[in-house]
C-alpha cells in the first residue's frame, strides 16, 4: 500500500480524498455486506430470505391481484392473486361504519377540524397559535355535536358508529378524557397524604395489572349493575368510560415519570415564591412535567390507538368488527388475509407516522428546545 | 365584643384557620378523600344490590362446582363437559400459562436475535430487522393474532395434502402434527443422568473459579459444562437401551392419529404474541447495549481484553441492569395480551371463566371478579420479582 | 525535573514509530502525513486546538482508531488488521481517558484486577496485591472496595491510572486526563503523572496543562488541522515558537 508521498510544506498539507478502496461505492459495499466472514454469511442468508419472500408476495399482492370484482368467486375465477375488490366494495363501511351516508360530511368535517385543533398542540410555530388553542379547547364539544347530532343537526345513534371513525373516536376520547384524570392520579401518587396516595396507587396498579379486555368485559356485562336503577348507558359510552380509565392509569405513570424528571430546585423555587401547592403545580411544575412527558404521552396514545381494536370483542363495529361482518357475507367469505393485511397497513402507516413524530419530539427535547 | 369572640370563636374563621394550617389542611383533604371514596363504594354497592334484586339474582360462588356443560378442545388436565366450572377455570389458567411460557421463551429468542442483528454493520440485515421491528410494533397485536390465524387456516393445505418439512412433522390447516415422545420405565436413567450432569457442572464451575483465583489458569468452563449436560444424558439414553420412543402421527381418514398436535389457535396465538413482543424486546436489547457508553468498550479494549470477553465481563453485566426491568414488563404485557386468545377461540382464562362460564350462568359479577383476581395475582407476583431484582442490582452512586 | 534528570531515563530503544500516517473519517482528512518516533523513557506532550487530531493520533497507537495509510510500529510490531498483534500491543500500552471510563458495576479493586486476571492470567490474590500497590501509589488505597460512582472525579481518574498500571504497560497514553476535572482536583492527578514520569515511564500526553509540559516533557508537539506543525524541547518550544500558528495558539492559552 506504500505510495510515493507528495511532500508539502509544514502546515500546508491539503485535505486529500481517502484512497480509492476507502471511499465511494467500493467501501460502502465492503463495509456493509462483506466486512468479515459473519457479514458475508448474513448477506447470503438475507438475500435468500428476500428471494423466498418478496417475489411471491409481490406476485400475490400486485401482479395477480384483482381490484375489480363483484364477489369472491369472480376474483378466484381470474387467478390466485389477492382479491382487493372486497375493499373497494366495502370501503365506506370500513371508514364510517353504519353512519348514514348523507351525513358523511359531518364526519369528514370533524376529521379535518381535528387536525386544526391538534396543530397548535403538536407544533410550536403555527400562525395564530394563541387563538387556535382556544379552538382546541372547544373542539371536543364541537366534535360531539357534529358526530352525534343535536343543536338542530340530525341525531345519530352510537350504534351506527363504526370503522376507522370508531377507532379515532375511541382513541381521541380516551386520550383527551384521561389527561386530566391522569394528572390527578400522578399528583395523588406522589402525594405525602397517605390516603390520597394509597387510593391513587391502588387504582393505578389495579388497572395496569389486568388486561384491557377484562375491563371491556366489565363495561359490557357489569357496568350497568353499578349505575343507579333506571339509568342506561349505551355500549359505546360504557366502553369510552372504561378506555378512559384504562388510559388514565398508564398516563398517570407517564406523568409521574415527568414529575420525577423535574429537578428538586424547581419545587424549592416554587415554594420559596410562596405559591401554594396548586398554584405552584399549575404554574411551574406541571407545565414542565407535561412538556418533558409529551413523547411518552404520544407513545401511550399510540398503544391506546392500537388497543381500540379490542372493542370488536365486545361487539362494536370497529374495522375488525366490519371485517367480521364482511367475512360473514357469502359474497366475500374467506378473504380474511386480504382484509387483515389492509387493516394492518392502515394501522402501520398511522402508528408509524405518530411514532416518528414522538421521536422528533424526543430529539427536540434533548437539544433543549 | 372581644370577649364574646374569644368565648364563641367565629366557626368560619376557626375553619379557615385550620385550612390555612399546612398540617391540618392535609388531614382535612385526607378525610374528605376517604369520605368520598367510601360514599362512592357505598353507592355502587347499593346500586348493584338494587339492580341484582330487580333481576332476581344473588351473589354466590356455588355455581363453580356445578357442571360447566361445554367442551374445551385443548386441556392438559382431565376435562369433559361434565366437569365443573372450577375445573374449566383451571384448564383456562393452564392454557394461559402454557401459551405465556412458550410465548415468553420464543419472544426472548426472537428479540435477542433481532436486537443483535439490528446492531449489525451489515446494511441488508440491519434493514430487514428494522422493517420487522417497526411492523411488529406498529400493528395491533390483535390484528397480528388474526393474521397468523388466517395464514394458518387459509394458506396451509388440508390434512390429506399437508406439508411435511421433515419426517413425522405435518403442517396443515387443522394444526401442526409432531411426534410425541413416549417414556418407557427406564427413562428415569436419563433424568438421573441429567441431575448428575447438572451437579457435576455446578461443581466444575466452582472448581474452575477456585483454580483461576489460585493459579490464574483458565478452563473453558462453558464448553466443558455444555458437553457434560448434553453428553451425559445422551450416554444414558443409549446405555439404557433408548427408553424414549417417538409416537409418529399417521393420517387416518380425514385427520391424523397419534403424535402430538399444536392446534391452529394455539400456534397462531403463540407465534403472534412472540412476534409482537419480540419486536419490542429487540428494541430493548438494542437500547440496552447502546446505553453502555462507547468508552466502556474502549477502556476494556485498551486493557487488552478480547472483544468477546469485553462483551461478557463489561458490556453484558451493565446492559442487563438496563434491560431486565423493561424486559419483565414486556413479559407481563405478553401474559396480559394472551387474553386476546378469545378472538380465535383459544380457551384461556378469559375465554373460560370470563367468557363461556359467564354467559352460561349469567353470573357476571362472580366470573369477572375471579378473572380479575387471577390476573392481579400474576401482575403482583411479577412486580414483586422485579422490585427484588431492581434492589439487588441498582448501581451504587455517590 | 531538571533537564538532565529528564534526559537520563531516555534510552535509544525505539518504542513507537509512525511513518507517513494518514487517517480519514469518511471524507474528512483528520491525520495528514504523521511522522513521529518515541523512544523508551521519553515523555511527550501533544497540544493543539480542539479538532486538530491529537486525540485521534494517540488513539491510533492502540488501534482504537484505524489508520488508512502509512505504518505504525509499536515495540517492533506493526499495527495491521491482525487481531493477535492488536491484542499484544494493547496489553503493553496503557490508556487513560478524559472521562475515566471506569467500569461502574465493579469496585475499584475489581476494576484494577479484571485485566490482570483475564488477560495476564494472574492468580486473584497476586492481582489484588499488585492492584493494592498501585492504589497506594495513586493514594487511594482506602477506596479499594468502593464503586466508581462513590468517588470524586479526581479519585476516579487516579483509580483509572492505577487500573492501567496494573497491566504493567510499557507506554502510557493520556487523552486529556484532566479536562473533565474540577480545578481543585487537577493537581492531585497531575502529581501522580509527574511521579510516574520520575519513575521513567514512557508517556504520551494530550493535555493543555502547560506547567506539566514544562516540568516533565522531553518534547512538546503542536498539532493543527491534522498535521504536526512543530515539535521541540519545552524550554525552546515555549520561549521561541517558530511557526506563527504555534505562536497564536500559545498566546491564546497562556493569557489565562
Amino acid at each position: 500500500m506504500k505510495t510515493v508521498q507528495q511532500q508539502y510544506e509544514v502546515g500546508r498539507h491539503p485535505d486529500l480524498p481517502p484512497p480509492l478502496v476507502e471511499r465511494g461505492v467500493v467501501k460502502w459495499v465492503r463495509d456493509n455486506f462483506f466486512s468479515d466472514a459473519t457479514s458475508i454469511v448474513l448477506t447470503a442468508v438475507a438475500l435468500y430470505f428476500l428471494y423466498k419472500v418478496v417475489p411471491p408476495f409481490v406476485e400475490w399482492a400486485f401482479v395477480d391481484a384483482v381490484w375489480n370484482a363483484d364477489h369472491r368467486n369472480e376474483c378466484r375465477a381470474r387467478g390466485e392473486g389477492a382479491c382487493w375488490a372486497v375493499l373497494r366494495a366495502r370501503i365506506a363501511q370500513f371508514t364510517y361504519g353504519y353512519y348514514p351516508a348523507h351525513l358523511y360530511w359531518r364526519v369528514n368535517t370533524a376529521f379535518v377540524l381535528l387536525f386544526v385543533a391538534l396543530a397548535p398542540l403538536l407544533f410550536e410555530h403555527v400562525p395564530g397559535r394563541r387563538y387556535l388553542l382556544w379552538f382546541s379547547l372547544a373542539y371536543p364539544v364541537l366534535a360531539f355535536f357534529l358526530l352525534w347530532g343535536g343543536l338542530g343537526l340530525e341525531p345519530v345513534e352510537s350504534a351506527k358508529f363504526g370503522g376507522f371513525l370508531l377507532t379515532i373516536v375511541i382513541g381521541v376520547t380516551g386520550i383527551v378524557g384521561s389527561l386530566p384524570l391522569g394528572i390527578l392520579l400522578a399528583l395523588g401518587r406522589r402525594s405525602r397524604l397517605l390516603i390520597v396516595h394509597t387510593i391513587s396507587m391502588v387504582f393505578i396498579e389495579f388497572v395496569r395489572g389486568v388486561p384491557l379486555i377484562t375491563l371491556l368485559f366489565i363495561a359490557s356485562t357489569l357496568l350497568n349493575y353499578f349505575l343507579p336503577p333506571g339509568t342506561y348507558f349505551d355500549l359505546l359510552l360504557r366502553v369510552l368510560i372504561m378506555v378512559t380509565l384504562f388510559a388514565s392509569a398508564y398516563l398517570a405513570e407517564v406523568i409521574r415519570g415527568g414529575l420525577a424528571g423535574i429537578p428538586k430546585g424547581q419545587f424549592e423555587a416554587a415554594d420559596s415564591l410562596g405559591l401554594g401547592y396548586w398554584k405552584s403545580m399549575r404554574l411551574i411544575i406541571l407545565p414542565q412535567a407535561l412538556h418533558i412527558s409529551i413523547p411518552n404521552i404520544v407513545n401511550t396514545f399510540i398503544s391506546l390507538y392500537k388497543d381500540t381494536t379490542l372493542v370488536v370483542i365486545v361487539g362494536l363495529a370497529d374495522p375488525l368488527g366490519i371485517s367480521r361482518a364482511t367475512l360473514a357475507d357469502s359474497k366475500w367469505q374467506g378473504l380474511s388475509t386480504e382484509i387483515y393485511i389492509a387493516i394492518a397497513v392502515f394501522f402501520f402507516v398511522s402508528c408509524f407516522a405518530m411514532s416518528r413524530y414522538s421521536l422528533y419530539l424526543e430529539k427536540k427535547l434533548h437539544t433543549g428546545h | 365584643m372581644t370577649t364574646a369572640t374569644a368565648i364563641f370563636p367565629n366557626p368560619l374563621r376557626w375553619a379557615l384557620g385550620l385550612w390555612r394550617d399546612q398540617k391540618h389542611r392535609g388531614t382535612i383533604i385526607q378525610i374528605m378523600a376517604l369520605v368520598a371514596l367510601l360514599l362512592f363504594i357505598g353507592i355502587i354497592i347499593r346500586n348493584t344490590a338494587i339492580n341484582l334484586q330487580a333481576l332476581g339474582l344473588e351473589i354466590g360462588y356455588d355455581f363453580l362446582t356445578e357442571p360447566a356443560n361445554y367442551d374445551i378442545n385443548q386441556h392438559l388436565i382431565d376435562y369433559n363437559s361434565l366437569s365443573s366450572h372450577l375445573r374449566a377455570t383451571a384448564v383456562g389458567v393452564i392454557n394461559t400459562a402454557l401459551v405465556s411460557v412458550c410465548g415468553i421463551i420464543l419472544a426472548t429468542v426472537i428479540g435477542l436475535f433481532a436486537g443483535i442483528l439490528r446492531l449489525s454493520k451489515n446494511w441488508l440485515v440491519n434493514r430487514i430487522m428494522y422493517a420487522y421491528v417497526e411492523f411488529g410494533r406498529n400493528v395491533p397485536v390483535l390484528l397480528q393474532i388474526l393474521l397468523f390465524h388466517a395464514l394458518i387456516i387459509h394458506t396451509l393445505p388440508h390434512p390429506r395434502a399437508s406439508l411435511s418439512p421433515m419426517d413425522g412433522v405435518f403442517l396443515s390447516n387443522r394444526g401442526f402434527y409432531v411426534p410425541q415422545p413416549v417414556l418407557e420405565p427406564a427413562a428415569w436413567a436419563i433424568l438421573a443422568a441429567l441431575v448428575i450432569a447438572a451437579a457435576l457442572a455446578w461443581w466444575f464451575a466452582g472448581h474452575a473459579k477456585r483454580v483461576q483465583e489460585n493459579t490464574g489458569r483458565h478452563y473453558p468452563v462453558f464448553t466443558i459444562n455444555a458437553a457434560l449436560i448434553i453428553g451425559l444424558p445422551l450416554l444414558a439414553f443409549f446405555l439404557a437401551g433408548r427408553p424414549i420412543g417417538l409416537d409418529f402421527p399417521q393420517l387416518k381418514g380425514f385427520n391424523y392419529q397419534g403424535g402430538m398436535v399444536l392446534r391452529p389457535e394455539f400456534t397462531a396465538l403463540w407465534f403472534a404474541l412472540s412476534f409482537y413482543a419480540g419486536a419490542y424486546i429487540a428494541e430493548l436489547v438494542r437500547a440496552g447495549i447502546l446505553a453502555i457508553n462507547r468508552g466502556q468498550t474502549e477502556a476494556a479494549y485498551s486493557l487488552g481484553l478480547k472483544p468477546n470477553w469485553t462483551m461478557r465481563l463489561v458490556i453484558l453485566p451493565q446492559a442487563m441492569r438496563v434491560m431486565v426491568p423493561p424486559l419483565i414488563s414486556q413479559y407481563l404485557g405478553l401474559i396480559k395480551d394472551s387474553s386476546l386468545a378469545i378472538v380465535i377461540g383459544y380457551m384461556d382464562i378469559v375465554a373460560t371463566i370470563g367468557g363461556i362460564s359467564l354467559n352460561q350462568t349469567g353470573r357476571a359479577l362472580e366470573c369477572m371478579s375471579i378473572t380479575l383476581f387471577i390476573y392481579l395475582s400474576i401482575s403482583l407476583g411479577v412486580s414483586t420479582v422485579m422490585n427484588w431484582y431492581n434492589r439487588r442490582v441498582s448501581l451504587v452512586e455517590r | 525535573m531538571s533537564a538532565q534528570e529528564k534526559s537520563m531515563s531516555v534510552s535509544d530503544e525505539m518504542m513507537i514509530e509512525m511513518n507517513g500516517v494518514h487517517k480519514w473519517y469518511g471524507q474528512f482528512h483528520v491525520l495528514k502525513n504523521i511522522n513521529l518516533t518515541v523512544k523508551r523513557g521519553e515523555r511527550i506532550v501533544i497540544c493543539g486546538p480542539s479538532g486538530s487530531g491529537k486525540s485521534t493520533l494517540i488513539r491510533c497507537i492502540n488501534r482504537l482508531e484505524e489508520h488508512q495509510q502509512g505504518e505504525i510500529i509499536v515495540e517492533g510490531t506493526e499495527l495491521t488488521g491482525n487481531l493477535k498483534h492488536i491484542e499484544q500491543i494493547r496489553r503493553e500500552v496503557g490508556m487513560v481517558f478524559q472521562h475515566f471510563n471506569l467500569f461502574p458495576h465493579l469496585t475499584v479493586m475489581e476494576n484494577c484486577t479484571l485485566a490482570p486476571i483475564w488477560v495476564r492470567h494472574m492468580p486473584k490474590q497476586e492481582a489484588e496485591e499488585v492492584a493494592m500497590n498501585y492504589l497506594r501509589q495513586v493514594q487511594i488505597p482506602e477506596q479499594a472496595e468502593k464503586f466508581p460512582g462513590q468517588l470524586s472525579g479526581g479519585q476516579q481518574q487516579r483509580a483509572a491510572i492505577a487500573r492501567s498500571l496494573c497491566m504493567r504497560p510499557k507506554v502510557m497514553l493520556f487523552d486529556e486526563p484532566t479536562s473533565a476535572l474540577d480545578p481543585e482536583m487537577i493537581k492531585e492527578v497531575l502529581d501522580i503523572m509527574i511521579e510516574l514520569a520520575r519513575d521513567g515511564m514512557t508517556m504520551i500526553c494530550v493535555t493543555h496543562e502547560m506547567g506539566f509540559a514544562k516540568t516533565v516533557a522531553n518534547r512538546v508537539i503542536f498539532m493543527d488541522d491534522g498535521e504536526i506543525i512543530e515539535q521541540n524541547e519545552p524550554e525552546e518550544f515555549f520561549a521561541n515558537p517558530k511557526n506563527e500558528r504555534t505562536q497564536l495558539f500559545l498566546s491564546q492559552i497562556l493569557q489565562h
